[in-house]
């Protein structure tokens, strides 16, 4: 019985984690497109890197 | 034992499938490998999951730990939040099931682990000490270099893209040398460095399973911290578990599962769920009450 409720609650918790990281992440990308985040990967990823190949 | 066999076939063979697949459609450009040019357009914006580099041939997507050095080396923190928020948000759906599972550069090297070329062992010798080498390739080439080691103008570079990751040597370095006359001839040093890095990666591959996954790769240090609390988790039954030990002998990974079925080390390949003999492992999702 002790245990069982243990369980039940760190499950609880972990739940509630899962779920504020879950926001969390949102909240980042909201941020992040605010400030032209999304832009800035794209003319980054629509270029070949030269660095990743090794040339630049 | 025979179920057990038969379970263990078929979640490779999904597994195996699903991999395939992900990596297909996520670089499915083909035009990109018939001409040599890269893809330019607007789905460029989003971050895959896994280690997938941006000048892949056939990339759709950026790569995560490409695009969060690139916005940290131009000093634009603000900005990298939109990636943070994607691996986080990858994260603690999947957890390292990423790895497992959407990551092109484990299915190469899980392709590579079945040639039965050497004596497979599960660890490369001192595993102990190298294993803690990804975080400092996490901390030191991600994040500290690409802020504070700045050119003339200010701006950072990406070190781990253009000192360590075969990924993006394999997918994009070789391709785009081998279809483009004016890149081969600007290669030099790093590029051969670059190789090497390659080769001694796919050479151990053979030894060992994933050990870029195991000992290099800073994705799957931040996706295996959110191993304990994704959505996507194992469980374990304590009342049905015999801790006949099993589990931590079919895992490519030498995870004591019935310890610790969410270790940060798990990529989620499942080997030890289907060969679980009593049931006492399962694939769950998470919820807020404990699973009977």
């Amino acid at each position: 019985m002790f245990i069982e409720k243990i369980a039940k609650k760190s499950a609880m918790k972990k739940y509630y984690v899962t779920v504020a990281a879950i926001f969390i992440a949102a909240a980042l990308i909201a941020f992040g497109v605010k400030n032209d985040g999304n832009m800035e990967v794209f003319n980054k990823a629509r270029m070949i890197c030269l660095e990743c190949i090794g040339i630049g | 034992m025979a179920t057990s066999n038969k379970n263990l076939q078929k979640n490779n063979f999904i597994r195996l499938a699903f991999q395939i697949f992900w990596a297909a459609i996520t670089n499915g450009y083909m035009k990109g490998f018939s001409s040599a040019h890269i893809y330019g357009g607007k789905l460029k914006n989003i971050c895959v999951p896994g280690l997938n580099c941006y000048s892949c041939l056939g990339a759709f997507f950026a790569c995560p730990i490409g695009s969060l050095q690139s916005l940290i080396s131009n000093r634009a923190f603000k900005a990298s939040c939109y990636v943070i928020g994607f691996i986080s948000l990858f994260g603690t759906i999947f957890g390292r099931a990423v790895c497992g599972f959407l990551c092109p550069f484990g299915l190469v090297q899980d392709l590579i682990y079945k040639i039965p070329f050497f004596k497979k062992r599960k660890n490369l010798p001192l595993h102990n000490v190298i294993r803690f080498l990804r975080y400092v390739v996490l901390v030191l080439f991600v994040i500290v270099l690409p802020i504070t080691a700045l050119d003339e103008f200010g701006f950072g570079f990406t070190w781990f893209c253009k000192y360590i990751c075969p990924s993006g040597t394999l997918f994009a370095g070789i391709p785009l040398l081998a279809g483009n006359e004016m890149l081969r001839s600007s290669a030099g040093v790093i590029f051969s460095w670059k190789m090497c890095v390659l080769l001694a990666v796919l050479f151990f591959s053979l030894w060992s399973w994933r050990p870029f996954c195991k000992y290099v790769c800073p994705l799957g240090v931040i996706y295996g911290a959110f191993n304990k609390f994704a959505i996507y988790r194992f469980e374990l039954d304590n009342s049905k578990c015999t801790k006949c030990g099993e589990c931590q002998r079919v895992c490519k990974a030498d995870i004591k599962v019935w310890e610790t079925p969410n270790s940060s080390e798990c990529v989620r390949c499942g080997e030890c769920v289907a060969s679980c003999p009593t049931g006492a492992l399962k694939k769950n999702i998470a919820r807020r009450v404990a699973t009977p």
